[in-house]
């Protein structure tokens, strides 16, 4: 399978047998994700990291990626500092990291910046985010961390929960969990429902999703929980947010009656979601996860830029 | 005895079965009547085998097909009729084409092509009949609705 100058902007664009190849793939990169063997391949390359919206692990983690394969970063975390400020059109800016760099990462407000990007750019695009759109590489380290941990992503029973409706990592996730068969259960607040657009998709894939509001009857048997944050920027005032953000809150006394190898997983940054006593118990897997950057991301580069281990 | 609803015209355009009540809408696409001086008759709700539909007739005037794409945005039956000294010279049917480029605006706000980028609005059809289309850059799928108000 070759990868090379692919641009990597939507799961969508991929097939099953495409990201078993990359999700395979990134676990042979772990040992050299941990720093526990080095290998220069990305030695002379450049990879500019573009960042119009705030990021922490995305982008430390695509950094740490170049530099563990022995690459150079050039880019910027703060748009404010560069020639967007004085009115430069994206497009202008892309033609620019491309002509300075091998592979650009990109993350921006607008939804399709990415896929803008990859027009004006020779060198492969790989989307970190566009607004609430999509982030192809959030999805691929959520499935290493489920076939990683599960040892296998079909058959598993997967509960998502919380902000469905505007949360862009959970429809990517259950469209890419459908493609693998997974039984999924959808749990929110009534106002914060998974779109009909991704009910669809899914049962497009032959999944039917259940829909439930009564999370502790979900996890009984599930095997894997992605919790996500319920977004305070997206409520038109305090009021509405207030009065769906504590309805669900992971805590031990919930995970009591879940089966003791459930996993508990969120993209992060979390709040309140996740009570930090969860962290010190087995089913905390989100730390793991954020981890699982590193190796799906080192994958990554090194397939779209011809690099091989 | 048949009714003539809408006298023949001597040159110019017939469009016809123009999905019923989607007249007005095939107007604005024609730019009219702000940018037109043609004699336009317009027929709404016309009996017709397969039901009701629309009829728009503009004289001395010829459509080119990017006006037709337009057109078939909103009217995917619709035929064209070109009309030279009352005779039909050439007859067409609208066609959908499997990319639309720099016809419709997407309806998501927050999508970079509605943005100051040097790009034309693209988007991808899914199906022609009834229209389902996704916009290239964010993904979003506008109703039909959407489209016969976003047309450039």
């Amino acid at each position: 399978m070759n990868f090379q100058g692919k641009d990597i902007i939507s799961i969508k664009d991929f097939s099953k047998n495409e990201i078993n190849y990359i999700l395979n793939y990134a676990k042979e990169m772990v040992t050299y994700a941990k720093g526990e063997k080095y290998k220069d391949i990305m030695k002379g390359k450049v990879l500019s990291t573009l960042f119009f919206e705030p990021s922490t692990r995305t982008r430390l983690s695509f950094e740490s990626s170049m530099s563990r394969l022995g690459g150079k970063i050039i880019g910027f975390a703060d748009p404010g500092a560069t020639s967007q400020k004085k009115g430069e059109s994206l497009a202008d800016t892309i033609r620019m990291a491309d002509a300075y760099s091998d592979a650009i990462v990109i993350r921006h407000p607008q939804e399709g910046a990415a896929r803008l990007a990859a027009e004006f750019a020779e060198s492969p695009v790989l989307n970190a985010g566009d607004g609430a759109g999509r982030h192809p590489t959030q999805c691929l380290l959520d499935l290493f961390t489920i076939l990683t941990e599960k040892k296998k992503i079909g058959k598993n029973k997967v509960v998502l929960l919380g902000d469905l409706k505007y949360g862009r990592t959970v429809h990517s996730l259950a469209y890419a969990l459908s493609l693998y068969g997974v039984e999924l259960t959808f749990v929110s607040p009534g106002s914060l429902k998974m779109p009909k657009e991704v009910n669809n998709e899914c049962k497009k894939l032959g999944v039917e999703p259940n829909q439930t509001t009564n999370l502790e009857k979900a996890i009984r048997d599930a095997d894997v929980l992605y919790v996500t944050r319920i977004q305070k920027e997206r409520f038109p005032d305090a009021e509405e947010y207030n009065k769906v953000v504590g309805i669900y809150k992971i805590d031990n006394e919930l995970l009591s009656n879940a089966p003791d190898d459930l996993i508990v997983m969120h993209p992060l940054p979390r709040v309140t979601e996740i009570d930090p006593e969860v962290d010190k118990t087995p089913h905390a897997l989100y730390f793991k996860q954020a981890f699982n950057g590193v190796p799906v991301r080192m994958a990554l580069l090194s397939l779209v830029t011809g690099g091989k281990l | 005895m048949k009714e003539l609803k809408i006298q023949p015209i001597k040159n110019g355009t017939v469009i016809d079965h123009i999905t019923a009540g989607n007249a007005v809408k095939v107007l604005r696409i024609l730019g009219i009547p702000k940018s037109s001086t043609s004699i336009v008759s317009v027929a709404i709700n016309v009996k017709s085998k397969y039901g009701k539909k629309d009829i728009v007739k503009v004289e001395n005037r010829e459509l080119d097909p990017h006006e037709v794409d337009k057109i078939a945005l909103i009217s995917p039956k619709a035929t064209i009729n070109i009309i030279r000294d009352y005779e039909v010279a050439e007859k067409h049917r609208v066609k959908i084409p499997d990319e639309i480029i720099g016809i419709v605006n997407c309806s998501n706000p927050t999508c970079v092509s509605n943005s100051k980028e040097p790009v034309k609005s693209r988007f991808i059809v899914l199906n022609k009949d009834p229209i389902q289309i996704k916009c290239y850059y964010c993904e979003r799928e506008p109703d039909e609705e959407d489209i016969a108000e976003r047309i450039i």
